[in-house]
C-alpha cells in the first residue's frame, strides 16, 4: 500500500487554502466526472482519486492528520492510540473524526481506508450517503467472441456480478457493438427498476476474410495460366466451398462479387452479405530453360 | 399504456429530494419529457437514467438546467462520433 499524495493530485501545495483546495477541486472534478467522459475507466480512476483527495483536505480534522502523519501514515494508528489513551486518562475519550461521503468507501484506497477507517483506528469513516438512488445500476460488461461465433444466432451463458444470464446473440454482431439488455443491471432501490446491462462485443477475426458490416472480403490466389487461358476454381467461402469460373485474361486485382455468400445481416434473418474476391495473380517462379524458351517466343509474338 | 412503466412526478421528487419545480424547470427547457395521465403528472422510467445524469451533473458539478443541457446535446454527439470511429476502424481493417 502506497503513501498518497493528495495535494499533488488535485495540483497544490502544503500551503493551499480551504478555498484553493475547494475551486482546484471543482475544476478537475468538471474534467474527469464519468458523466461526463462515459466509458473512460482513466477518467473514473482519476475522479475516484479527486473525490478521496478532496474528502481529506477538505475536511479540516483529516487534512490535520495527514498533513501531521504524511508519509510515516503507517505509524498514524499506533501515535493516535497513543494520544487516545492519554486524552482517555485526562478527559473524556477521544474524538472521531467523522464524515459522510458522497461515495462508498469502497471506492476509496487502501491508504485511505487505513488511515481515516481503519477498523479501531482513531478516525471513522461513515460511508454511503450517496445521493439518492432509485433505479438499479447499469452493469457493463465486454464479450469477447470469434467472427465464427456470430456467423449463427447461438445462446450463451454469461456471468455478471455472480449471476448467470443466458442471452441469445443475434447473428452478425459487429465488432465494438454494444447492445442494452434491459433490466438485467443491479436491483432498484425501493421498488425502483432495474438498471440495465449494456454488453460490448469485442470481435476476433482470425479468419482468411475481411469484413465490412455484412459484406466479407478475401485474396485469391490464381495460378498465371489460369488467368490467362480461362478455367476453374474452387474458393472457400465462410460456410463452403463453390466453383468459380475464371474468365481467359483476367486481369491481376479483379473483383468478383459472390451475391449472399457473405457475413448474415445483423436482425434480418436470412439475410447476407456478399462475398468479394479479390484474384491476387502468382508468378511461375524457379522456371526452366524451356519455360523460359517459351516464354521468350511470347514476347517475340507480342512485340 | 402500463403506468408500472412510470413513475409519478411526486414520487420522483422524495426519492431524489428534489423540488417539484426543478423537474417543471427540466420539461420545460426540453431535457426531460414528462408526460400527464389523468391529470397526474409522470416520468417513463426510460427517462430515468438521463434524469440521473442530470441530477448528478447538478449535483456533483453545480451545473445550472442550461448547462446540463448543452453537455447532453454533446455527449450525443461524441456517441454518434465514437460510433462512427468504431465503424471506420472496422473498415480499415480492410487494408490492413
Amino acid at each position: 500500500m502506497a503513501y498518497i499524495d493528495y495535494y499533488k493530485i488535485l495540483g497544490l501545495d502544503k500551503t493551499a487554502t480551504d478555498a484553493e483546495i475547494k475551486k482546484a477541486y471543482r475544476k478537475l472534478a468538471r474534467k474527469y466526472h464519468p458523466d461526463v467522459n462515459p466509458g473512460d475507466a482513466e477518467a473514473e480512476e482519476k475522479f475516484k482519486e479527486l473525490n478521496e483527495a478532496n474528502e481529506v483536505l477538505s475536511n479540516p480534522e483529516n487534512r490535520k492528520k495527514y498533513d501531521k502523519y504524511g508519509k510515516d501514515w503507517q505509524h498514524a494508528e499506533a501515535y493516535e492510540q497513543a494520544e487516545k489513551q492519554r486524552s482517555q486518562y485526562a478527559n473524556a475519550g477521544g474524538g472521531r473524526a467523522q464524515y459522510s461521503g458522497g461515495y462508498d468507501q469502497e471506492d476509496f484506497s487502501d491508504f485511505f481506508s487505513s488511515m481515516f477507517g481503519g477498523a479501531g483506528g482513531g478516525g471513522g469513516f461513515r460511508g454511503g450517503g450517496r445521493q439518492a438512488q432509485f433505479r438499479g445500476q447499469d452493469f457493463n460488461a465486454t464479450l469477447s467472441l470469434d467472427l465464427r461465433d456470430v456467423y449463427e444466432k447461438h445462446k450463451r451463458t454469461l456471468t455478471i456480478n455472480g449471476k448467470n444470464i443466458r442471452l441469445t446473440i443475434p447473428a452478425g454482431v459487429e465488432n465494438g457493438q454494444t447492445i442494452k439488455i434491459k433490466g438485467y443491471g443491479g436491483e432498484g432501490v425501493n421498488g425502483g427498476p432495474k438498471g440495465d446491462l449494456f454488453l460490448e462485443f469485442a470481435i476476433n477475426n482470425t479468419s482468411a476474410f475481411k469484413r465490412d458490416g455484412a459484406n466479407l472480403y478475401k485474396t485469391q490466389p490464381l495460378d498465371l495460366y489460369t488467368a490467362i487461358l480461362g478455367g476453374e476454381l474452387l474458393v472457400e467461402t465462410f460456410d463452403g466451398s463453390v466453383k468459380l469460373k475464371v474468365t481467359p485474361e483476367t486481369p491481376n486485382g479483379k473483383q468478383v462479387k459472390l451475391k449472399g455468400k457473405g457475413f448474415p445481416v445483423y436482425k434480418k434473418e436470412g439475410q447476407f452479405g456478399d462475398l468479394y474476391i479479390t484474384y491476387d495473380i502468382q508468378m511461375p517462379t524457379n522456371l526452366s530453360a524451356r519455360e523460359k524458351e517459351l516464354f521468350q517466343e511470347l514476347s517475340k509474338i507480342r512485340s | 399504456m402500463k403506468t408500472t412503466e412510470f413513475i409519478e412526478v411526486p414520487r420522483l421528487c422524495e426519492e431524489y429530494k428534489i423540488e417539484h419545480s426543478f423537474v417543471t424547470e427540466l420539461q420545460d427547457k426540453g431535457v426531460i419529457e414528462v408526460i400527464t395521465i389523468e391529470q397526474r403528472l409522470f416520468l417513463h422510467h426510460d427517462y430515468i437514467p438521463v434524469f440521473e445524469k442530470v441530477m448528478r451533473l447538478y449535483r456533483d458539478l453545480h451545473i445550472n438546467v442550461e448547462g446540463i443541457d448543452v453537455i447532453l446535446n454533446l455527449l450525443d454527439k461524441i456517441d454518434d462520433l465514437n460510433k462512427q470511429l468504431s465503424k471506420t476502424q472496422n473498415r480499415l481493417h480492410l487494408y490492413e
